[in-house]
């Protein structure tokens, strides 16, 4: 074959590959949340991070405004620390904003829903969160149902 | 071992001492000493896997012995490095029994592969060389075929075209006369006797073809069973009363090679009742 | 008794021979592959047999595969009422393991086998001792080219396989079962990491295509020289490559998606 329709295919060749790698990394993957320029950090402390993972989204009002950056334990006070990363664009959050951890859908993973308060003072780099409700554990849903049944029973049994 | 080839020009070119290489548990050499004087073509001949290849491979360094010395133009082949190998290489050039030439290239480009390789000529010279160097063969002509369209003979040209590409000082030919037409045949013997004569080139030539090789070789050396039998100019050899250079030399069926391959009796063999 | 157990030890032994022999094959082989880009040429003729030539068989695999999973995972998905999610389900399974895995098993078939076939016929006849006999070295003329050739192509076809399989379950799943396309490709954005799954399945194929080619090119130049020896070189090409590469995707993902 002719050297310079051998060196034709190579380069439709590559460019195959490339825009393959490109349609997959674009259109096929998170890729445009990870493009979100400047961040600054919040931490925030809860009892029980539930499944909560590193990168889960952060959100206000349904809307994604940064993602989670790491997850540590405080020996101290023995809680979940977890480091929230804001895109730098929404810096006016108030200082008494609560940190909730919640669960998209029914099962599925879970993510911090920021509910921005009414203080004046917003929040800034290495602030922290201090109003935070933490996920649900299911045992515990149903052991408060359980009890919260039997106390009814009791009450009408002991009649 | 002495020389006793009329006026070769000073020390041989090979001179192997106490060559012995095994493979697995088979001995292919014991204890060889070979001469090969300068400027002239000497055979190596002896039966089917004696282990002639074998030879050309430990000369030009691609195996080594597990003993002996084999110096070539004065160099201590078993020991070089790989580097000085390679340059002790350039100033060889070696003819396989099937030409081995690059399938992907044509007639120009195999034999101008070793010029491109190891020279800096430039492309109006490295032609002229090429095509001096096939005019040689008889193959200028053919200069635009693929390599994988030649017919065996013309395949074996041009790669005896490539082996003197670079002027080498020897030229190793391994087993060149085998299953080759008698036209082509005559033609590779008389390039081989040209060339030497011509070029001033050393030719080892590697065979078990008699006549051809007799034809054209100055001196032989007959290897059987790992040692040398014997040596001799042609017409001395083919003359020889010794029994295993004669059975081979004349072509015999029998003789110290038996024709039968080790069996039974042949009676108790053919009488063995079946059960 | 002791004949076949005789056997397995001989094979036994002779394998791990063979495995010691690849192991000092690959430095050299390696050593000769920076030489390569000073000849593009070369190379480029190389990719163009090894990858362009396997291009038709990922494509057409790819959508085969693509479509399959569509279908397979509606069927499965369509009971939990998660069908929407068709998307991501598809784009997973392609990009964190079928894509990587099965082209470089396609690979091996094809491109690999083809390389041991060609390697080990210059090897029967000579043109390797000759070229060692011209001074040069055929790990830099012959082995090295046509390695960094698959090492360039796999990662290249295992995208293509990959995207072109998202497209075969676009086609099945909005085409052919009517899901809406919006959420087929919002979920996949979502529910894909960039970085945990196609950089994963990325390094995974780059893996595939160094081990692949490797034994590719080992067996041609370590095959017998003659017909059948070749052949046997090609037919272990095919299954040494093929469990090597199984293999690796174990190891590679239970160290990739180990913790969670």
């Amino acid at each position: 074959m002719e050297s310079r329709t051998v060196e034709l295919w190579v380069g439709v060749f590559v460019a195959l590959g490339l825009a393959a790698l490109t349609f997959l990394s674009v259109r096929a993957s998170n890729l445009a949340e990870y493009r979100d320029g400047d961040a600054y950090t919040v931490v925030a402390r809860f009892d029980n991070v539930g499944s909560l993972r590193v990168r889960a989204p952060v959100t206000i009002a349904g809307v994604r405004v940064g993602r989670v950056s790491a997850i540590d334990f405080d020996n101290e006070r023995f809680k979940a620390v977890v480091k929230l990363a804001i895109t730098a664009r929404y810096n006016n959050l108030p200082q008494d904003t609560v940190a909730s951890i919640r669960t998209a859908g029914l099962i599925g993973e879970q993510f911090i829903g920021l509910d921005p308060g009414g203080a004046p003072d917003t929040l800034k780099n290495g602030d922290e969160i201090e109003i935070t409700q933490s996920a649900l554990v299911i045992e515990q849903l149903i052991g408060q149902f359980l009890y919260g049944q039997a106390g009814k029973g009791n009450k009408d049994g002991g009649k | 071992m002495n020389n006793t080839q009329d006026t070769a020009a000073g020390e041989p070119l090979i001179q192997i001492r106490g060559l012995s290489f095994r493979r697995g548990a088979r001995v292919i050499f014991d204890r060889v000493d070979l001469d090969i004087p300068r400027g002239r073509v000497t055979a190596v001949m002896g039966p089917s896997g004696t282990g002639k290849t074998t030879l050309l491979k430990l000369i030009s360094g691609v195996l080594r012995p597990q003993a002996g010395s084999i110096k070539v133009a004065d160099q201590e082949v078993t020991t070089l490095s790989r580097s000085s190998l390679y340059a002790l290489r350039k100033q060889i050039g070696m003819l396989f029994q099937s030409g081995a030439l690059l399938t992907d290239l044509n007639v120009f480009d195999n034999v101008a592969y070793p010029v491109r390789e190891h020279t800096n000529l430039s492309p109006a010279l490295l032609r002229a060389l090429v095509l001096m160097k096939l005019q040689a063969v008889g193959l200028r002509g053919a200069r635009d075929l693929m390599a994988s369209e030649l017919s065996g003979g013309m395949a074996r040209r041009v790669a005896l075209a490539r082996a003197i590409a670079l002027d080498p000082m020897l030229i190793l030919y391994d087993e060149p006369f085998t299953g080759q037409d008698p036209i082509s045949m005559g033609i590779l013997t008389r390039l081989i006797s040209a060339l030497n004569k011509a070029l001033g080139l050393t030719s080892l030539v590697v065979s078990h073809d008699i006549d051809e090789t007799c034809r054209i070789a100055d001196y032989a050396y007959v290897i059987a069973g790992g040692k040398v039998i014997g040596h001799g100019k042609p017409q001395d050899l083919l003359a020889s009363q010794e029994p295993l250079v004669h059975q081979f030399l004349s072509g015999e069926a029998d003789g110290p090679v038996r024709f039968h391959y080790p069996a039974v009796d042949y009676r108790d063999d053919l009488l063995v009742q079946a059960p | 008794m002791s004949g076949p157990l005789q056997g397995l030890g001989a094979r036994t032994l002779e394998g791990l021979a063979r495995l010691g022999r690849a192991g000092l094959f690959l430095p050299r082989l390696l050593a000769a592959v920076p030489a390569q880009f000073l000849t593009p040429r070369r190379l480029a003729r190389q990719v163009f047999s090894v990858g362009v030539l396997s291009l038709v068989i990922i494509l057409v695999s790819g959508l085969f595969v693509g479509m399959v999973l569509g279908l397979q995972g509606y069927n499965t998905l369509v009971d939990f009422g998660s069908e929407t999610s068709l998307g991501s389900v598809v784009s997973l399974s392609l990009v964190r393991e079928l894509g990587p895995v099965l082209s470089a098993l396609l690979f091996a078939g094809r491109a690999g086998s083809a390389l041991t076939a060609e390697i080990g016929l210059m090897k029967a006849t000579e043109q390797l001792s000759a070229l060692e006999m011209m001074a040069v070295d055929p790990f830099r003329r012959v082995l090295a080219p046509r390695w960094l050739a698959g090492f360039i192509s796999l990662p290249l076809l295992a995208a293509v396989f990959s995207a072109v399989g998202i497209l075969g379950g676009y086609l099945v799943g909005v085409k052919l079962l009517g899901l809406d396309p919006a959420p087929y490709w919002s979920h996949m954005e979502s529910g894909v990491d960039f970085f945990d799954d196609i950089m994963n399945g990325v390094i995974k194929s780059v893996v595939f295509g160094a081990v692949v080619t490797w034994v590719a090119v080992f067996e041609g130049y370590d095959a017998v020289p003659t017909a059948e020896g070749v052949g046997r070189a090609t037919t272990r090409t095919v299954v040494t490559a093929s469990l090597a590469v199984l293999g690796a995707d174990f190891l590679l993902t239970a160290m990739m998606f180990g913790e969670h």
